[in-house]
């Protein structure tokens, strides 16, 4: 059987309600996966979960009181590399920057961004034209 | 979100009927325990058996109340993890912070 191809683009409103639905897209595309050898219960948490985090992350920065700014979020698997695509209209900020978590505090925030790079094989955050765009790889080998 | 609350032993049990705990949620659980702690108990088991999903916000969410309940000399435990959501207290290592008992009665006495 030929790899998996797959190719998804979704727009959300910027509101925690949608969460759910997005986490859940990255669930559904593990089902779809042939020939992953993984565990797939905990690829399809980790999907779920940096899904989550990074989509939260958009709606908590987005200067819209009534959420009419969108999330854009596309997942792409090809040659069995996984990428995920958040992109936002925000600020931005700089990835290098962001201090990890002291875990000696017991942080009751920042854990975000420390659990996408902890289950993602690669994270960049980059600025382009008219957006920021967080891409998160994970190879599937 | 759908919350249970059950008294037993002095112990204050709370139930999270809820499959997901994320930052659409995660305010209301850290008010609801909040507020449990500030009307005086201070020994509180949190169960956990049907959440299969808990983010950041979530986690931040029990950690806001375990310190609440460790700066009282209270105790705030954890039940009935389910494997994907433990593993979130292991990349955080938050499970060496919390208590985590497997079932809820192991932290009542016999």
């Amino acid at each position: 059987m030929s790899p998996t191809s797959i190719q998804v683009d979704v727009v959300i409103p910027t509101h925690t309600k949608y969460l759910d639905l997005v986490g859940s897209i990255g669930e559904r595309v593990v089902r779809e996966l042939d020939g992953f050898a993984g565990d797939r219960e905990a690829l399809a948490y980790q999907l779920n979960l940096v899904l989550t985090e990074a989509a939260a992350n958009v709606i908590k920065h987005a200067h819209d009181a009534a959420s009419k700014d969108m999330v854009r979020v596309t997942i792409q698997l090809l040659d069995e590399t996984l990428t995920i695509r958040v992109y936002d209209h925000g600020q931005g900020f700089d990835l290098e920057t962001v201090p990890s978590p002291d875990f000696a505090a017991a942080p009751e925030s920042g854990m975000g961004l420390f659990l996408i790079r902890s289950v993602m094989d690669k994270v960049s955050y980059t600025r382009q034209a008219d957006c920021n765009v967080l891409e998160l790889v994970k190879y599937l080998k | 979100m759908k919350l249970e609350l059950e008294k037993n032993h002095g112990l204050s049990v709370v139930t999270i009927r809820e499959p997901r705990v994320d930052a659409h949620n995660s305010a209301e659980l850290k008010d609801y325990l909040a507020q449990l702690i500030e009307s005086g108990e201070n020994r509180i088991l949190v169960r956990l058996a049907d959440v299969r999903f808990i983010d950041s916000s979530g986690l931040g969410a029990l950690l806001s109340a375990y310190k609440r309940t460790a700066a009282d000399a209270g105790q705030f435990a954890l039940s009935n993890v389910q494997p994907q959501v433990l593993s979130m207290f292991e990349i955080t290592r938050l499970n060496r912070v919390f208590e985590i008992y497997a079932d809820a009665k192991d932290m009542l006495p016999n």
